[in-house]
């Protein structure tokens, strides 16, 4: 993994220093550090970085000013990977999130994961490579909720499409459930198939096949 | 002159109020004392000696005629959901019964002194003062007030003349009338002064507890919850510095699946003291958040409430949570379904779900405590669980949106 060049904007003073030193722990550079939304946009314009990673709520507004802040930059600039890191888990959030641009380059995770520093740095290389990753627990909930159009997958699928949701390529997913990456192909049609997503470029479809699974 | 049309506009509406009033309290025992002997009276005569309780509350709104306050009602809530509690409360409520009595008053001799009143004192010279042009339009004759003729339009002058010296007579009677009649509906509406008290020191009470809740909800989240994962983050690192196998590796190991553990607990502690999803996005977007954490399957229709002021929006979240939670224990449904209406000052959400049914309201302390949380809204909680099913628990609480 190529060092990465990081915008971060959190505004707990110990959280952003403790994120400089994770995200350098693993070989990756912090450029700008800021602790309000507004000063967000100006950091990027300045540094161009590889990866934008933000807290949702932020000065000035203490609301969600930092998810508002990640969408208008991405809307600025189409493809800039955002990892946004959320409190609580809300759905909306990760919605909005993935409909931003083609839903490529975003993450959305639990301050939580923070602390699994593996996972987490692994979740900041994923979305900077233009992957989308979702939090287990938004991911966990969902399963719960039986409705259309979701009710027509199988449980198999519906487990195959969560794995999708949290960014996993077929190859991980084959890895993650020990069955082949043929079999997992053939799920990933299926579900395609089960959500009338019309043929086209492969990811596109993978992007839209959460978004179902997120509004549902 | 703005008081004296304001006490004539007031006494005039009196007139309305007053023989609706007096229909329905005939009515209502003229047909509950003929039916009695088939039983079927009986709750009509119940209800017609709760017409004093509309009436008089019609009355106070009357008051506004007046440009006066309109003084709150003298009810208390009742301490426990349902029709029948409701009734027995009422019943034995002094307030009612002074409220009856004020009613009858009302329907029997007020409303009529008080339209032989604005007869006298308005119609008639107003009729007179007319006098003049009536004559100029039928050209020979008028009989003025249908007792005196007059043939001239000096006479018709003098009938105009007198008419306005009887209304401004009639100005400092009428706003005495007026007075007295708004002091017996605000005397009437009186209520135990204790109890009243006592309502909205509960009131301020539970607002206080929700303030507190919300503060120790934000003290958990900007401070515990920051430290505790920046805590498990220089873990996460240590371990990560050292040797696989070694004893220090599985300790740090140890500390760092514990703080994950406590993070977890502590999510779900400030999940239930008062959700931040809740504060921030209100009823939308905290009750299909609550449904997703049950294990059965919810739908939900609240997508177009708006946002209410913070007491109404923790109660009614609270009353869902506990359904929920009540429904999966209990009931065996498959499905529960979460609908939240307001129209005109009231919100309504009711839980339905499709279990055995046959839940007994007085099983749950958390059901009677969102009673009692409700009752200081002024809301209702009411359950309907027949043996068999469906089980609905509905809430209302009268509330205005913020805007």
């Amino acid at each position: 993994m190529p060092s990465l060049r990081v915008v971060l904007a959190e505004d707990s003073v110990l959280l952003r220093e403790g994120l400089t030193a994770l995200l350098d722990r693993f070989g990756h550079r912090t450029v700008a550090a800021v602790g309000d939304a507004d000063a967000l946009p100006g950091a990027v314009a300045e540094h161009g970085p590889d990866i934008v990673v933000t807290d949702v709520r932020m000065p000035p507004g203490d609301g969600d000013d930092g998810l508002r802040a990640a969408l208008a930059l991405r809307a600025a600039r189409p493809g800039l990977p955002v990892l946004v890191l959320s409190q609580y888990v809300q759905r909306a959030y990760a919605a909005e999130l993935l409909d931003s641009g083609d839903g490529s380059g975003v993450g959305y995770l639990l301050k939580d994961r923070i602390g699994q520093v593996e996972e987490f740095a692994r979740a900041v290389e994923e979305v900077a490579a233009g992957g989308t990753v979702i939090d287990p627990e938004v991911v966990r909930q969902l399963l719960r909720r039986q409705r259309d159009p979701l009710e027509r997958l199988t449980p198999r699928e519906r487990e195959v499409l969560g794995l999708i949701a949290t960014g996993r390529s077929n190859a991980a997913i084959a890895r993650e459930l020990v069955v082949t990456e043929a079999a997992v192909g053939k799920h990933v049609g299926n579900i395609l198939a089960k959500l009338d997503l019309p043929p086209a470029e492969d990811t596109h479809r993978r992007v839209l096949a959460v978004l179902a699974f997120l509004s549902a | 002159m703005k008081p004296t049309l304001r006490a004539a506009a007031y006494l005039t509406t009196g007139l309305l109020l007053g023989p609706l009033t007096l229909t329905a309290l005939l009515l209502l025992t003229a047909t509950g004392v003929a039916l009695s002997p088939l039983l079927v009276g009986l709750p009509l005569l119940a209800l017609a000696a709760l017409t004093g309780i509309p009436a008089t509350a019609a009355e106070r709104h009357r008051l506004r005629v007046l440009g006066a306050p309109v003084p709150s009602g003298p009810h208390t809530p009742p301490t426990r959901p349902g029709l029948l509690p409701w009734a027995r409360h009422r019943f034995t409520e002094p307030a009612t019964w002074r409220e009856l009595a004020y009613a009858v008053l009302g329907a029997l001799v007020l409303w009529p002194l008080e339209a032989v009143a604005l007869t006298v004192l308005v119609v008639i010279p107003g009729a007179l003062i007319a006098t003049p042009v009536l004559l100029a339009l039928d050209g020979a004759e008028v009989k003025a007030v249908k007792l005196l003729t007059v043939t001239g339009q000096p006479a018709a002058f003098a009938c105009a003349a007198a008419g306005l010296a009887v209304l401004l007579l009639a100005a400092r009677p009428l706003r005495a009338l007026a007075a007295a009649r708004a002091r017996l509906t605000r005397a009437a509406s009186r209520g135990t002064t204790a109890v009243r008290e006592l309502t909205r020191s509960r009131a301020r009470l539970v607002d206080a507890f929700e303030a507190e809740r919300r503060r120790i909800e934000r003290d958990l989240h900007d401070g515990a919850q920051q430290r505790l994962v920046a805590l498990s983050m220089t873990l996460g690192l240590a371990r990560l510095d050292t040797e696989p196998g070694t004893p220090l590796h599985d300790r740090l190991t140890a500390a760092h699946d514990e703080t994950r553990h406590v993070l977890a607990d502590l999510r779900d502690l400030i999940q239930n003291i008062h959700p931040r999803v809740l504060t921030d996005y209100g009823l939308p977007a905290a009750v299909p958040d609550a449904a997703d954490r049950s294990p059965v399957p919810v739908t939900t229709d609240v997508a177009d409430l708006p946002r209410f002021p913070e007491p109404v929006e923790a109660a009614a979240y609270f009353v869902i949570r506990e359904a929920l939670a009540n429904a999966a224990k209990h009931s065996g449904a498959d499905g529960i379904r979460i609908e939240g209406t307001y129209r005109t000052g009231l919100l309504t959400l009711a839980v339905r779900d499709d279990g055995r049914g046959g839940a007994d309201p007085a099983g749950g302390s958390g059901l009677t405590g969102l009673a009692d949380r409700l009752a200081v809204l002024s809301g209702t909680l009411t359950l309907t669980s027949p043996p068999g099913g469906p089980t609905e628990l509905r809430a209302e609480i009268p509330c205005r949106p913020c805007v």
